[in-house]
């Protein structure tokens, strides 16, 4: 048994806060293994460092049992390290082939040798079950085609020990079982594997070793099959977590929101919305299952006002909606919990409190004439504050300075707090760690449970099936479904979310 | 952590300072100059007399204005090239007003800084509008409208406005907004009533941003117009609105200079200049009304320094235009300064006793 | 916590001991400035004077006006040991006041204004110090004169009839440029003279004529020039600053090109920058000349407060440049010297303005 990687006491400050505190792991060549931690654990911080992204203050690496200093990406390359980042680094307009030899072009005289290229790409893909179209362009690929270009770009550089930073965060549940099956060939092939990742389910389920990571330091070392969920997750978080949410079952009550056939275009002009038919009662939770980009995001905006809608119609509790502005909507009863958080849901250079009154600032509560009135924009914050348990120095600091289970709770808060008719939850829990996602699960539920109606979209499969009463399926602007979660499986939901088989309800609709 | 913040805040444009003039100073020997006499001289430029300082108070006001005028723009989230122009039509509206109204000062001072501010602001609106309906960059625009500016009040001084020489008419008195008694104080220095609208407007900037309704959706769009929108927000007519009040800032700095330096506009054959150092004023003042106010004095005090430089050291004016872009320099980049800072870690302990 | 409040404290105490080094060195030395300077005024009892100049605008170097009246004063500082002499860069209109009234402050006995545009900077501080002598050039300061002031003007239009004639003479085309900074009172006197002396020599000859509204927008210039050129104009001649180095540039290309055209230039003689392949000759305005008789009549105590002193072709402040031998044929050069006696015997009077130019040539 040969050693891939050794980090030995490495410790990295930033701003006096260790990242990482001596922490010393070992990697078997040829296994895969996970690195576990929550959110700001430490575990990307460690791998930069591999990576040569960051100098550790302190510690030493040893690749392949010889020590080294790695000073740059460009040296990391050289000794066979590469890196598949979560958000893909590639250029839409150029073609699969193009992203894959781009900064490593193989040259006859002063022009790119694209014959050779491809010849050695074909090679390496046949070996590792890699299979992809090198002429598509990366913009008209799948998410997970996109991820093996990625893949392809670090073995082509001669990547012997892959590091995958949250693979699995924005893949359907078919494209996960063939990751899987790519990391297995790519060890039956001799190279190293290491995978970050905060889903338990995902190590037990692929990783040979396990390391857990909490507040920069490892916490332990174990092997995948010695192990369970429940105690990597209490190692991750550091106490005992339920994993099982406590859902009540719940008479549903009147209509609260329904759409009639709407449609709606893209921000490229093409139309996202093929006429969608929804209807969301008051007390249950319905969730929007789908892969990214098939028209979550605009039916979303569609109900809230920030879209045009081209036809159909949008009623809430009997008040037709259809064309409002997002203000009138919102006053209207219509909460909305952003997907992107950082780029839609709060102003990051401006302090809690103001984030906390960002859609009722102009409210006969905070303001006089024109003039803000600071005592109880405070005073507001600090209800929240108690009341959502959001971790912050004071009300007035800057919510940049939170940490992004505090951010979303912040949210959660602001948008609860407007006692809703609807709640619009998007990817509620996105980058969250297990303690955070708690929280906010049980908040959800608690607005079902007081009679709110919840639309719920997400592309976790579990969350959506742990919350929702029902299920619907979005697939290309269409709902190709409406299934019990009670009575369908993960694998059920993937082959509708994939568009391969259509769902019992909608069948006789097309 | 907040200490720390703070700490850096300050200690960044100080470092930068510092090491500028270091720079200055190098540059200085290079070229075969005294740097400690033209420093000196430098200071004394400034400070030696009441006459200076009236005079360094007379550089520092317009920077002040343009220096807001950017400021305000960038807070939300607006880049504002063109207070240059704005400065232009501002100072056109009130010169104009100045000399063809009749009416008592306690109006007439009033109507001149409303119709530069009227004038201006619409000029500024200009390609605010233009951002908001059509997604045309303000940069490319305001740069246009400024050479618009530029044109069209050299033209309408030319065809309504001339007197004998290159410049406009005389303003009426009642128009002027500079005191011989004021003048007097600072032995005969241009200094006028600019300076304190200056800093009231900088505590209006203050208030409006920070304390109103209207502030905090200026405020929002700015640092995040996505984030504005979702929260129901007008993004487009408040991209307006802020260029509207940053064109207004700035014309009230065309104001200020022409109803209270010259009482007159001259045909000019270059631009002004301030709305350029405004945008200088404001990285210095990290687009804070205190440093806004702040980085004008500076930039001003610089500039006027600089041309008793020339006189009693004989330094040409361009050593201290190297100063003033290496402080720019080092406060952009500031993890230069930042990394001076933190050499201040290693000095050991009795460097302390011996400051004190 | 005690670690950021010792590097704020570290950090502080460098900054003032920076702030007293300097200082301390700034009280010592500006001591010793003060001493200069009233050592130079101590001198002033041995006959010693101190002349000083404030550029416009566009500074020292700007190849024209302000160059030429420095390197007048410095001739003067070299030939009259008992002169000092010094200039003073201004950068906006809002620094001529501080520039002119730095030299007064500090006791100097003559300061001149270098353009126009300082007119009211030097109206203002004569005004306020009746005892110092000023001098401004390129302005009558609209005819009101103080007592201690002379106001220096040039017969443009007597050096620009001179290029015309030129032009007129050498045009293949019969059409001719003029291209004009702003449209001024000093910078109409170019255009009218230079029209007067085309149509005296060559009454077929057109002439157009633009003003570009800046002196120091070489686009525009270049762009002007470009439609001059392309509606058959051969010869353009500028006065327009910076803004005719556009001019010069297309003039140059056209010509690589194998075009026939022609700048004549201003101020000074533009050949020996952009070379004799475009510059057909200049039209020199000799503020160098001025400023040394100006200067020389103030210290023989012959100093013309209070008068307009007007430099032509007969006082040496206007001329065409001495290489014009190059490229303008003698025949045509030697018609150039007669029109040159002929204006200064008063035979023929060069038209100033728009009215008198329409009056003699209708």
């Amino acid at each position: 048994m040969t050693l891939a990687v050794e980090m030995k006491n490495i410790t990295k400050t930033f701003y006096g806060m260790k990242a990482n505190d001596d922490i010393s792991f070992q990697v078997v060549k040829g296994e895969i293994h996970a690195l576990l931690g929550e959110n700001g654990a430490g575990k990307s911080t460690l791998m930069n460092i591999l990576f040569g992204l960051y100098q550790a203050d302190q510690g030493e690496i040893r690749i392949h049992e010889k020590p080294v200093k790695i000073t740059d990406p460009q040296m990391a390359i050289q000794l066979g390290i590469g890196m598949v980042h979560q958000h893909f680094m590639l250029v839409d307009k150029f073609t699969v082939l193009e992203n894959i030899i781009l900064g490593a072009e193989p040259r006859k005289g002063t022009s790119i040798d694209y014959h050779k290229a491809s010849k050695e790409i074909e090679t390496l893909s046949n070996q590792y079950g890699l299979k992809i179209n090198l002429n598509s362009q990366v913009r008209d690929i799948s998410i997970g085609m996109q991820q093996r270009v990625e893949i392809l770009k670090t073995l082509y550089r001669g990547a012997d020990i892959l590091i995958f930073d949250e693979p699995t965060a924005v893949l359907t549940p078919q494209e996960i079982q063939e990751l899987a099956s790519i990391m297995k060939n790519l060890t039956d092939e001799g190279k190293t594997v290491i995978l970050i990742t905060h889903k338990l389910k995902e190590i037990l389920a692929i990783a040979d070793a396990v390391t857990v990571i909490r507040r920069g330091k490892v916490c332990d070392s174990l092997r995948v099959k010695d192990t369970n969920e429940a105690e990597l997750a209490e190692k991750m978080v550091g106490r005992k977590v339920t994993l099982q949410l406590d859902k009540e079952e719940k008479e549903r009550e009147g209509l609260v929101l329904s759409l009639r056939d709407v449609r709606a275009r893209d921000n490229r002009g093409l139309e996202a919305l093929h006429g969608i038919d929804l209807e969301v009662y008051g007390g249950e939770i319905v969730g929007i299952a789908g892969v990214d980009g098939n028209g979550q995001s605009e039916l979303i905006e569609v109900i809230t006002g920030l879209r045009p809608v081209q036809s159909g119609e949008i009623v809430l509790a009997g008040d037709h909606i259809t064309g409002l502005h997002t203000r009138q909507i919102n006053e209207m009863g219509v909460a909305h919990i952003p997907e992107d958080r950082h780029r839609t849901a709060i102003v990051m250079d401006m302090t809690l409190s103001e984030n906390l009154v960002l859609n009722s600032y102009f409210k006969e509560k905070f303001n006089k004439r024109g003039l803000l009135i600071e005592k109880s924009i405070k005073s507001h914050a600090r209800k929240l504050i108690d009341k959502f348990d959001i971790r912050t120095p004071s009300e007035s600091a800057k919510i940049r300075a939170l940490s992004g289970g505090n951010q979303q709770k912040a949210v959660i808060a602001r948008e609860i707090e407007g006692n809703p008719k609807l709640l619009i939850a998007a990817q509620p829990t996105r980058g969250l760690d297990v303690g955070a996602i708690e929280f906010i699960h049980r908040q959800i539920l608690q607005e079902r449970d007081q009679g709110k109606a919840v639309l719920l979209v997400s592309f976790e499969l579990e969350e959506i099936l742990s919350l929702s009463d029902r299920i619907a399926v979005i697939y290309e602007g269409r709902i190709v479904g409406i299934v019990d979660p009670k009575e369908t499986t993960e694998q059920e939901l993937g082959l509708l979310m994939s568009g391969r088989i259509k769902g019992k309800e909608t069948a006789d609709e097309s | 952590m907040n200490l720390n913040m703070k700490k850096n805040n300050v200690g960044v444009p100080f470092v930068s300072i510092l090491l500028a003039m270091l720079v200055g100073a190098v540059a200085m020997l290079l070229a075969g100059y005294n740097p400690i006499s033209a420093y000196a001289s430098f200071f004394d430029g400034i400070f030696s007399s009441p006459y200076l300082m009236g005079e360094t108070i007379r550089q520092v006001t317009p920077l002040i204005f343009t220096g807001l005028a950017v400021a305000f723009a960038f807070r939300t989230g607006l880049f504002n090239i063109g207070a240059e122009g704005q400065f232009l039509v501002g100072q056109l509206a009130a010169v104009a007003v100045g000399i063809f109204f009749k009416l008592p000062f306690f109006l007439h001072i009033p109507l001149a800084l409303l119709a530069a501010a009227m004038a201006a602001g619409l000029w500024g609106a200009i390609p605010g509008y233009l951002k908001a309906k059509r997604g045309v960059h303000e940069v490319i625009t305001t740069i246009m409208m400024n050479w618009i500016a530029f044109i069209l009040t050299n033209y309408l001084i030319r065809t309504y406005m001339k007197a004998e020489s290159e410049r406009s008419l005389d303003i009426q008195p009642t128009a002027s907004i500079s005191f011989g008694w004021l003048s007097d104080l600072f032995q005969g220095a241009r200094i006028h009533l600019g300076i304190i609208i200056a800093l009231l407007f900088a505590f209006l900037m203050y208030f409006l941003l920070w304390r109103t309704k209207q502030g905090f959706e200026l405020r929002a769009v700015g640092s995040n117009p996505s984030a504005a929108k979702y929260a129901g927000m007008n993004v487009k007519s408040n991209i307006i609105k802020a260029m509207f009040v940053s064109g207004a800032l700035a014309g009230l700095g065309g104001a200020s200079e022409g109803l209270g330096v010259y009482g007159y506009m001259t045909i000019s054959s270059v631009f002004p200049g301030v709305g350029y150092d405004g945008i200088a004023v404001a990285l210095i003042g990290s687009n804070t009304p205190v440093g806004v106010i702040l980085g004008a004095i500076l930039f001003g005090a610089l500039t006027f320094g600089a041309q008793n430089m020339q006189m009693a050291s004989d330094v040409p004016y361009e050593i201290i235009r190297i100063v003033i872009a290496f402080i720019i320099f080092f406060i952009a980049s500031s993890d230069i300064a930042k990394s001076v800072l933190g050499l201040f870690k290693k000095i050991p302990l009795p460097g302390r006793k011996g400051g004190a | 916590m005690k670690k950021n409040t010792f590097r704020f404290h570290a950090l502080l105490s460098v900054l003032l001991i920076s702030v007293l080094v300097l200082s301390a060195c700034g009280g010592g030395n500006s001591g010793n400035a003060k001493g200069s300077s009233s050592g130079d005024s101590g001198a002033d009892s041995n006959g010693s004077k101190q002349i000083g100049m404030v550029t416009d605008a566009s500074g020292v170097n700007d190849n024209s006006f302000n160059q030429g009246a420095w390197s007048g004063l410095q001739k003067l500082g070299e030939t009259e040991k008992n002169v000092k002499v010094k200039y003073l860069e201004s950068k906006s209109n809002a620094d001529y006041e501080t520039n002119v009234n730095n030299f007064v402050k500090q006791g100097w006995d003559l300061t001149y204004g270098i353009g126009f545009p300082l007119e009211e900077a030097i109206k203002k501080v004569s005004e306020a110090n009746p005892d110092s002598k000023f001098a401004i050039i390129d302005s009558n300061l609209g005819g009101d004169i103080p007592a201690n002031v002379v106001a220096v003007t040039f017969r443009e239009e007597q050096g620009s009839f001179l290029v015309g004639v030129i032009a007129g003479l050498t045009t293949k085309t019969n059409k001719v440029g003029f291209i004009g900074g702003m449209d001024s009172a000093t910078i109409n006197r170019f255009e009218i003279g230079f029209k007067a002396g085309v149509k005296l020599s060559n009454p077929d000859a057109e002439i157009a004529t633009a003003y570009v509204g800046s002196f120091g927008a070489p686009d525009l210039g270049k762009q002007n020039a470009a439609t001059m050129y392309d509606q058959g104009a051969d010869i353009i001649f500028h006065a327009s600053g910076g803004t005719g180095d556009g001019l010069f540039n297309e003039a140059i290309e056209r010509k690589k090109a194998g075009q026939e055209v022609w700048v004549i230039g201003v101020d000074m003689d533009q050949s020996l920058r952009f070379g004799e392949e475009v510059t057909l000759t200049s039209m020199i305005k000799r503020v160098d000349n001025a400023v040394i008789q100006i200067s020389k009549d103030f210290l023989e105590g012959r100093f013309q407060g209070g008068k307009e002193v007007q430099y032509g072709l007969n006082e040496g402040g206007v001329s065409i440049a001495d290489t014009s031998s190059v490229n303008v044929s003698a025949e045509i050069l030697e018609k150039v010297t007669q029109f040159r006696q002929d204006i200064i015997d008063g035979k023929i009077v060069v038209p100033r303005t728009h009215d008198e130019f329409s009056k003699q040539f209708p």
